[in-house]
C-alpha cells in the first residue's frame, strides 16, 4: 500500500466510490442481460412447442 | 448480433486488462505531485470518466441523428443503451472531482462553468433515461429522446469547452494537451493513457452488451404481444 499521507481518506474514498459505481453498472447490465435472455428463451421455446 | 458476439469477449477482456494495469500502475507506482500530494492519483479515475461522460452523449447524438434520418432501430436502441453508462461516468466525474476539490480548493462544490455544465449534463442523462421509460410507444420514445439528445448536446459541448468559453472559475485547464508544457508529466501521463484506453474499451463493451439486451427486450415484447393477440 503506498503512503498516501494526509490525503489517504480522499484518495481511498475516491477509488472505492468510483470502482463501486463501475462494478454496480457492470453487475446491473449483466443481471438485466441474463434475465432478458432467459425470458426470451422461455417464450421462444413455448412458441416452438405450440407450432 | 453475430458480429457483436465475436467482438464482445475481446473488447471486455482488453478493458479489464487495461483498467487493471492502468489503475494499479497509477495507484501503486506513481509518485505524489509536489502541489497536490497523493490526491493526484484521483486523475486516473476523474479524467477518463469525464471524457467518457461527454463522448457518450456525443455517441448518443450520432445514433439519434441516424434514427432521425434513416429510422434505424438499432441506432435508437444503442443510444438508449449508452445513457446509463454515460450517467454513471458523469456521476463518477462529479464525485471524484468533489473529493479532490475539498482538500485542493477548500470546497466540495463551486458554481464554476465546467462543474455547473457537468451537473446539467448529469440531469440531462437522468431526463433522457426517464423519457425512454415514460413513453410506451418505442418509436415515439426514440423520436422524443432524440430531440432531447440534440438539446442536451449543447451542454455536452459546454462541459468540454466551458473553460475556453468563459475562462474563469476554479477548474484548471485540460490535463492532456499536445503542448508538452501544459500536458501532465510523463510519469502520470503513461498510466493515465492506459486508464483512458481502459475506460473507452469498457464503454464499448457495455454499449455492445446493453444494445444486445435492448434488441432482445424488443423481440421479447413483440413475441409476448403476438401471443396475447393469438
Amino acid at each position: 500500500m503506498p503512503d498516501l499521507g494526509r490525503y489517504a481518506v480522499e484518495v481511498l474514498s475516491a477509488y472505492t466510490g468510483a470502482i463501486g459505481l463501475l462494478l454496480a453498472l457492470v453487475a446491473a447490465s449483466l443481471w438485466k442481460g441474463k434475465k432478458v435472455r432467459a425470458d426470451l428463451l422461455e417464450v421462444e421455446t413455448r412458441r416452438r412447442k405450440k407450432s | 448480433m453475430t458480429m457483436s458476439a465475436v467482438v464482445l469477449p475481446w473488447v471486455s477482456g482488453l478493458a479489464v486488462i487495461f483498467l487493471l494495469v492502468g489503475l494499479i500502475w497509477g495507484f501503486f507506482f506513481t509518485p505524489d505531485d509536489f502541489r497536490q500530494g497523493a490526491t493526484v492519483k484521483i486523475i486516473y479515475l476523474h479524467v477518463p470518466a469525464a471524457m467518457i461522460a461527454i463522448n457518450a452523449w456525443l455517441m448518443m447524438l450520432v445514433c439519434s441523428l441516424i434514427w432521425f434520418i434513416r429510422r434505424h432501430h438499432v441506432s435508437a436502441l444503442a443510444a438508449k443503451a449508452a445513457a446509463p453508462i454515460g450517467m454513471v461516468m458523469t456521476l463518477i466525474a462529479l464525485y471524484t472531482g468533489a473529493v479532490w476539490g475539498q482538500p485542493m480548493w477548500g470546497t466540495w462544490w463551486e458554481w464554476d462553468p465546467r462543474l455547473t455544465s457537468f451537473l446539467i449534463l448529469f440531469l440531462f442523462y437522468l431526463g433522457y433515461m426517464a423519457l425512454w421509460e415514460a413513453i410506451e410507444s418505442p418509436d415515439s420514445a426514440a423520436d422524443l429522446t432524440a430531440v432531447l439528445c440534440l438539446v442536451g448536446s449543447v451542454f455536452a459541448v459546454l462541459s468540454r469547452y466551458a473553460l475556453v468559453f468563459w475562462n474563469q472559475g476554479l477548474h484548471q485547464g485540460a490535463s492532456l494537451s499536445l503542448d508538452a508544457e501544459e500536458n501532465v508529466h510523463d510519469v502520470f501521463y503513461q498510466p493515465l493513457l492506459l486508464c483512458i484506453a481502459g475506460f473507452i474499451l469498457l464503454f464499448v463493451a457495455l454499449v455492445l452488451y446493453r444494445t444486445r439486451t435492448e434488441i432482445r427486450t424488443r423481440r421479447l415484447k413483440a413475441l409476448v404481444a403476438q401471443e396475447r393477440i393469438a
